[in-house]
């Protein structure tokens, strides 16, 4: 149902789901792509923490996939 | 208008496709004009095909392909096919009259995303009245279709006073027919519908009591079932946003090729809105005088222009504005601030006055082309 994508004119990744869209910063759309529902919540954290040199991004990834889930635009399996 | 540089206007994210006025249905709050039988002509598969490629290149996004009823459109499917090659997220509009599980599999086939099937009420009877046409059973099996092919569906619902009664078996037949989402869309009053307003509009006891059970069901449901509750705003006391702002996100194309702000715009005077045939999309979003003429804070009379709400709500709806006190430039009528505010009390009291007339005294005008050639004047 939801459709997530790069848009060229905007710079910016988006999710479509019926009528309606939401326009997701760079750290919002990296999240996103690791759940590609073979990954957790640990390995997605740990992933991104090596991606971007950082670390504690649990709390921010954990809330940031707590919306996601309650728009449904991901599945918890 | 002045003032206003060109680096300030963002790019057009829905496109609204009006493929064609042509409906079976006859629904007295079409948001249709008045005299849509005046506008016989339509665009071809490739002017079409045109559109959607030049507004795809600016950022459009989101895609409604509606009407009228635009399964009357034979090359649905081949424009449906060139939406989805091109990315966008692509959103039929329909009555569901007339699709068969044939064509559903078809539009699927060519990448359509999502459908979006209106029903008038929650009985057959009262459903096919307003429809003007037999169509509720037909609608239902629709719908099983839909879902049954794997699409996510919105059920529309436009609620007025013949049906906001209806409120809680209209949402069980949601949930019963698998809706993923509900739009339970209170009459916006333009075109057929505000010819129709005193049969329409509901008291603010019969609103009130119907967005009380919608939310209560909301709290029953949970995620299961998502609620679109849009709300009439003449029981308000701001103004919605309309378009989210004029100009900045939104396209609609009339079935003729007219290029409109907000559908409704092409019933506003002076505004010389540019037909896609003799513009491309861009010159039309950024050099027209329709798309410039109300963007920005410019235009703006008091007491608009000096209120500090004024980027919240743009000033309201130009078309509310202009349909309810005779000038576009006027702060919408809803706002409590607008000097106007009467004429929705007006309204309201109008339509209690009326609400005991039988069928004979006061009957609603169907959208027709024969009542809207009557009202438009012509033969
Ligand atoms: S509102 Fe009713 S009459 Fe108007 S286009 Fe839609 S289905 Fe047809
Ligand atoms: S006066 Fe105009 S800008 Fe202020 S709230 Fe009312 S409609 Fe909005």
């Amino acid at each position: 149902m939801h459709r997530i994508q790069w848009e060229e004119a905007q710079q910016k990744h988006v999710i479509l789901y019926p009528e309606g869209m939401v326009e997701l910063n760079q750290s919002s759309a990296e999240i996103l792509k690791c759940c590609d529902g073979t990954r957790t919540l640990a390995q997605i954290v740990s992933d991104l923490e090596q991606k971007f040199e950082t670390t504690g991004l649990t709390d921010d990834i954990t809330a940031f996939l707590g919306v996601a889930l309650q728009n449904g635009w991901i599945n918890q399996n | 208008m002045a003032g206003l540089t060109k680096t300030n206007i963002t790019p057009p994210r829905w496109l609204t496709a009006e493929l064609t006025y042509a409906c079976p249905l006859q629904c007295p709050y079409c948001s249709n004009p008045l005299d849509y039988a005046k506008y016989q002509s339509e665009l071809s598969t490739d002017d079409w095909k045109r559109v959607l490629t030049e507004a795809r290149k600016m950022g459009a996004v989101q895609l409604g392909f509606s009407g009228g009823e635009p399964l009357i459109r034979k090359d649905l499917p081949e424009l449906v096919k060139h939406a989805r090659e091109l990315g966008y997220y692509s959103n039929l509009i329909t009555s569901g009259y007339g699709m068969t599980e044939e064509t559903i599999l078809q539009l699927k086939a060519a990448g359509l995303d999502h459908i979006q099937v209106s029903i008038q009420a929650s009985s057959q009877e009262l459903s096919d009245h307003l429809a003007g046409t037999k169509s509720f059973e037909h609608k239902k099996s629709v719908a099983h279709l839909v879902k049954k092919h794997g699409y996510p569906m919105v059920l529309n619902v436009v609620l007025h006073r013949e049906n906001i009664h209806q409120m809680p078996e209209i949402l069980a037949m949601a949930e019963e027919l698998g809706a993923d989402y509900i739009e339970l869309a209170n009459t916006q009053y333009y075109g057929w519908a505000h010819a129709n307003r005193d049969l329409l509009l509901p008291s603010k006891e019969q609103f009130q009591k119907a967005e009380q059970i919608a939310q209560e069901y909301k709290e029953k449901v949970g995620g299961k079932m998502k609620i679109l509750y849009v709300i009439p705003d003449y029981y308000e006391d701001r103004p919605k946003k309309c378009m989210n702002g004029w100009g900045t996100t939104s396209l609609t194309i009339a079935p003729d090729g007219m290029a409109l702000p907000c559908h409704s715009a092409r019933e506003l005077p002076g505004l010389d809105c540019p037909n896609i045939k003799n513009y491309s999309i861009s010159e039309i979003w950024h050099d027209s005088k329709a798309f410039n003429f109300f963007r920005g804070f410019d235009w703006m009379k008091e007491p608009c222009r000096s209120c500090d709400e004024k980027e919240k709500d743009f000033g309201g709806c130009r078309c509310q504005a202009y349909l309810l006190t005779g000038d576009m430039f006027n702060t919408d009528p809803v706002c409590s601030k607008s000097p106007d505010r009467e004429v929705i009390q007006h309204a309201i009291d109008s339509a209690q006055a009326s609400a005991n007339l039988t069928n004979d005294e006061k009957p609603l005008i169907f959208r027709n082309s024969k009542n809207s050639r009557a009202l438009a004047k012509i033969n």
